[in-house]
């Protein structure tokens, strides 16, 4: 436990030390979506009739912060350990690979969680957002950090190389966050693009967090939980099966 | 009693390299033991092996009685190793560093020894500098001072001086030999033969992932010498006659 609690505290420090990079700097290109959409879009676009256009971005960027910064803090911290080599000092470690899992996941879902509080609180000065189930909101806030945490383990084990990992930053997650329903509700798609968003995660997280905001969503609560949680564990399955292996790490 | 370090029939191969071919070793624990050979031999290999690193395609190894692959969290926490890469985390200071690497083997408040290690090796006055801050052979010595942050009863260096001014040499070895002296085994491997002549009471030489000559350091020199011969002599004659 004090191998896996010590793990865990490096890595939020990690984040923590460079903070504005980390933390600071999502906030504000978040800031900049809600004025830029919102300036842009309020007049010509209403999803749900009694939500201001503004007010209904706010989930989606929140949720879209959560997740890139999850993954960008496991993805990251892993990859700078195996090319500085510093990553020796955890594989010689009696830490078990459930505990090295569980630590980088759950520093990658803080990060997450702080900038998308972060994200929250400065758009609270520009449009007022109700919180019709808190308890949703935490619910996928938690599981999509924890779930793009595990996919950043994921990265930071196979890539070798940053702009692997930049490869799988901006060829897979940026896509499947940006085309997931954030800046706009997937009944204004095509019925073709509406049926891909279907295949979507995330589309099922931010769709499921809106929901804790507005008790309004594209598909029910459930069954966006549903699906997080069976991507959440198969992923997981995964994770912890190539750690055990020690795939790319032990030789 | 078992051994310190027990290594049975263990190969591996790297592609087509064989790092390994069926290696067999024992160290007795309080042992001070040198493994010798040329780049390319397999020493790093072994070591990494011992520490979990590599998986041998065959064979099995333990430390202090306990397997390195079925009950590795044992095996690991009685073993420290220094590696030969210059390896460190540039976002920590020397002393969160070091309480980093004790909480990593469940010790929670370490600092008295952690105290101890940086007055030992020189580093006191650098505890709080950041690890970026340090030169090379500053950094070898926090390399040290982490191995060493669990007390482990097994401690590998592999090249611990590589780099190292005189002056830290001399007071890394007298740290290391007191270390000895309370009981701890200690596995060296290093090119300054002059070392593991002065430090080693017995010494293994391996070529090509073979132990071509294993014998006490007095053996060694007699077999291979002529009275007057040292380390660095009885190591040429053992690896030109290794097939």
């Amino acid at each position: 436990m004090i191998g896996f609690l010590t793990l865990l505290r490096k890595e939020i420090l990690r984040f923590w030390k460079v903070g504005f990079q980390t933390v600071a700097a999502p906030v504000v290109t978040a800031l900049l979506y809600l004025l830029i959409f919102s300036h842009v879009l309020a007049d010509h676009v209403r999803v749900y009739d009694d939500v201001p256009y503004t007010a209904f971005l706010v989930p989606g960027l929140v949720m879209m912060s959560i997740l890139q910064n999850a993954f960008a803090n496991s993805s990251s911290s892993l990859i700078q350990s195996k090319v500085t080599g510093s990553v020796v000092f955890m594989l010689l470690a009696p830490i078990s690979y459930r505990a090295f899992w569980a630590a980088y996941v759950a520093a990658a879902a803080l990060r997450g969680l702080l900038v998308g509080l972060g994200v929250y609180l400065v758009t609270l000065a520009f449009t007022g957002v109700r919180l019709e189930a808190p308890l949703w909101i935490l619910v996928f806030a938690l599981l999509g950090g924890a779930m793009l945490g595990t996919l950043g383990v994921i990265a930071g084990i196979w890539a070798d190389k940053f702009d692997q990992l930049a490869a799988f930053q901006n060829f897979l997650i940026m896509p499947l966050t940006f085309l997931s329903g954030v800046f706009y509700s997937i009944h204004s798609l095509p019925p073709f693009w509406r049926e891909v968003s279907h295949w979507n995660p995330v589309f099922y997280m931010i769709d499921g967090f809106r929901h804790g905001f507005f008790a309004l969503s594209d598909v029910s609560p459930w069954k966006s939980l549903a699906v997080v949680g069976v991507c959440f564990v198969l992923l997981s399955a995964l994770t912890l099966e190539l750690l055990r292996r020690g795939y790319k790490l032990r030789m | 009693m078992s051994p310190a370090i027990r290594v049975a029939g263990v190969a591996k191969r790297f592609g087509a390299t064989q790092a390994l071919a069926g290696i067999d070793l024992e160290v007795a624990e309080g042992e001070f033991f040198g493994l010798l050979g040329p780049n390319g031999a397999g020493k790093t290999t072994l070591i990494s092996a011992l520490a979990g690193l590599v998986r041998p395609d065959s064979g099995h190894l333990e430390v202090m009685g306990h397997d390195v692959q079925a009950d590795y969290r044992q095996a690991r926490l009685k073993l420290g190793v220094v590696p030969q890469e210059l390896v460190f985390d540039p976002f920590f200071s020397v002393r969160q560093t070091l309480r980093i690497q004790s909480g990593y083997y469940g010790i929670r408040r370490n600092d008295d020894w952690i105290d101890e290690i940086l007055a030992n090796l020189d580093l006191t006055g650098k505890a709080e500098a950041n690890m970026r801050s340090l030169s090379g052979g500053m950094k070898r010595r926090v390399l040290v001072a982490q191995a060493l942050a669990h007390k482990p009863p097994v401690i590998v260096l592999d090249e611990p001086t590589a780099g190292v001014d005189v002056e830290l040499r001399q007071g890394l070895w007298r740290f290391i030999r007191r270390l000895n002296g309370e009981g701890h085994t200690i596995v060296l491997t290093t090119h300054y033969l002059e070392e593991a002549e002065a430090e080693c009471g017995r010494i293994a030489m391996m070529k090509s992932g073979r132990i071509v000559a294993l014998d006490t350091t007095a053996n060694l020199l007699r077999r291979f010498g002529d009275g007057t011969t040292n380390l660095e002599d009885a190591f040429m004659r053992v690896m030109k006659e290794a097939v």
